[in-house]
């Protein structure tokens, strides 16, 4: 039931929804996603479209079958010891896509997760660079912002703690496994699939518009001429997302209807 | 046979100031907080702390023992940003080298190694090469390609905490993570490890569980200290959870300059370990009321 379906879904559904399919045709590699949006959508693709895609509950275990966000290791079937040393082993190899939260990115995929302002002594110390630096020059990367406006979509970032294009492509062979594949915000989607590899309009959620996006965006994006809406999950996604893997509902938390 | 055992505070009387001290653990996970403690309670200075850093950076940098943070994060985990650790960088108070978690983790081996360097892909682009200008990259032998030239991540000093340990020094790390305890041990001069328990050498595979918790040598050890909730308010799985309430009145206390006097006053500012324990007894019922 289409119809029933485009009522029904929230806009954090249509979120997920977005997410899993940044996973889709990953295969047999690791999918890192960070934070409650990501980790839900993620979950979604395998239970869906992507079964061979490995999942961790976030610290060392790797699991099979569909897990509720937040299960305990005794409520899965844990089937790979994953510590984090081992992670950052694993990321070098490339087998490994992460979707990391940026505190604010730039028009060719350079993002920060370090600190806000001059480096040296920030107005606002976040959390450091983390594996950011590693992951995107490494491996396929995605970005989830769950409150898409101006001060994160801006277009200077403070400390390039992620690898965008224009930065890969400066860094010669060592970039030639450098992919930005998506950003997914509560507005949109984002991708790169433009020659100059710059921020490109994908697709805007139900109920939003081309202006919108643009209006919240601090650097001019690449915006088709027809700019398609992003598709509602369906009604066994809706089903998978609602009784299985969120059922406390902390997608709507992150981003409310 | 050496019998390793000592207090915290004899730990502390081994180091000296200036000195470069790596702390095992990830965030506010198997931190060894006994030993950091011991250290807030002594006269130490211009320490440089070499952390995948939690409470242990966050506390040091703020009590004004530590010159200068080494670091890829600083997480308290279930609180994403590290209170003190923002006092001290946004106060301009400490001097910060921000490497990737890779980097660091390289970094730790090219030390483990003697090498002085180890290559890295990890960090390139990034501007982690602008703010840190020591940092080089060196072309490969071998093809076209550019890579980061890793140093070592020399220490002198490593503190970790285990869950158990025999008096010898050898020591099981339990829990599902071992984090990168072995190479700081390794990368370092001398290393300390604290324990949850320490036992007689024939009952450590048993303590341990399994063999493959068994990481830590007594060849890479100095000293071993018996910690109970020595991690504590890190979490010290399977032992114990983060302590989660006392998480939360740590990072809200730092977060005002009164509120942290008074924590200070009450956690820290005590005389012994056993003191702090005591009082973390009183706020847990506290608490439960």
């Amino acid at each position: 039931m289409s119809t029933d379906t485009l009522t029904d879904a929230t806009r954090a559904d249509v979120c997920v929804a977005a997410v899993a399919d940044c996973f889709r045709g990953d295969g047999e590699i690791i999918g890192s996603p960070m934070g409650t949006i990501p980790t839900i959508g993620a979950r979604l693709a395998r239970a869906t479209f992507e079964p061979d895609l490995m999942l961790s509950n976030g610290e060392s275990y790797f699991f099979e079958g569909d897990a509720r966000l937040g299960a305990k290791p005794d409520e899965f079937a844990v089937v790979g010891w994953i510590p984090y040393r081992q992670v950052l082993d694993v990321l070098a190899s490339g087998r490994r896509h992460v979707m990391m939260g940026p505190v604010q990115i730039d028009a060719h995929g350079n993002a920060n997760i370090s600190a806000i302002g001059d480096w040296a002594r920030p107005k606002r110390q976040v959390l450091g660079s983390r594996g950011g630096p590693g992951n995107t020059i490494n491996h396929t990367t995605s970005y989830w912002i769950p409150k898409h406006s101006a001060r994160v979509l801006t277009p200077k970032v403070d400390m390039v703690s992620c690898v965008g294009y224009d930065r890969a492509a400066a860094t010669g062979s060592a970039g030639r496994f450098h992919e930005i594949r998506r950003v997914v915000t509560n507005l949109c989607v984002l991708d790169f699939e433009t020659d100059t590899k710059v921020m490109r309009l994908r697709s805007v959620h139900p109920g939003v518009s081309v202006d919108e996006v643009v209006e919240a965006t601090g650097f001019e994006l690449v915006v088709p001429a027809e700019v398609p809406t992003s598709r509602v999950p369906s009604d066994e996604e809706l089903r998978i997302v609602r009784e299985v893997l969120d059922p406390r509902g902390m997608r709507l938390r992150e981003v409310p209807a | 046979m050496a019998d390793k055992r000592m207090t915290p505070d004899q730990v502390v009387a081994r180091l000296s100031d200036g000195m470069t001290v790596g702390i095992g653990g990830w965030g506010s996970r198997r931190k060894p907080m006994a030993l950091v403690r011991a250290i807030l309670r002594s006269d130490l200075k211009d320490l440089t702390i070499v952390s995948y850093g939690g409470p242990d950076v966050g506390l040091l940098a703020r009590a004004g023992k530590a010159r200068k943070l080494v670091y890829a994060f600083v997480s308290l985990d279930s609180i994403p940003l590290e209170p003190n650790f923002r006092h001290v960088r946004e106060n301009g108070l400490v001097e910060a080298v921000e490497y990737d978690e890779g980097m660091f983790l390289t970094g730790l081996r090219a030390a483990a190694q003697r090498l002085p360097f180890l290559p890295t892909r990890a960090g390139l682009g990034s501007d982690i090469l602008t703010v840190s200008p020591h940092l080089k990259t060196i072309e490969s032998p071998y093809d076209d390609e550019t890579l980061v030239a890793m140093p070592a991540l020399n220490l002198d000093v490593a503190l970790i905490h285990a869950n158990v340990a025999d008096e010898r020094g050898n020591a099981a790390l339990t829990g599902p993570d071992q984090f990168m305890d072995d190479l700081f041990c390794l990368a370092a001069e001398k290393a300390y490890v604290s324990a949850e328990r320490v036992v007689p050498s024939e009952e450590l595979l048993k303590a341990a569980g399994c063999v493959h918790t068994l990481t830590v040598h007594r060849y890479m050890t100095h000293g071993v200290v018996e910690a109970p909730n020595g991690a504590h308010f890190t979490e010290c799985p399977p032992e114990y959870g983060r302590d989660e309430a006392f998480q939360k009145a740590y990072a809200t206390a730092a977060a005002d300059p009164e509120a942290w006097a008074a924590f200070e006053q009450r956690f820290l500012k005590v005389e012994s370990e056993a003191a702090y324990q005591a009082a973390v007894a009183e706020f847990a019922k506290e608490n439960a009321k």
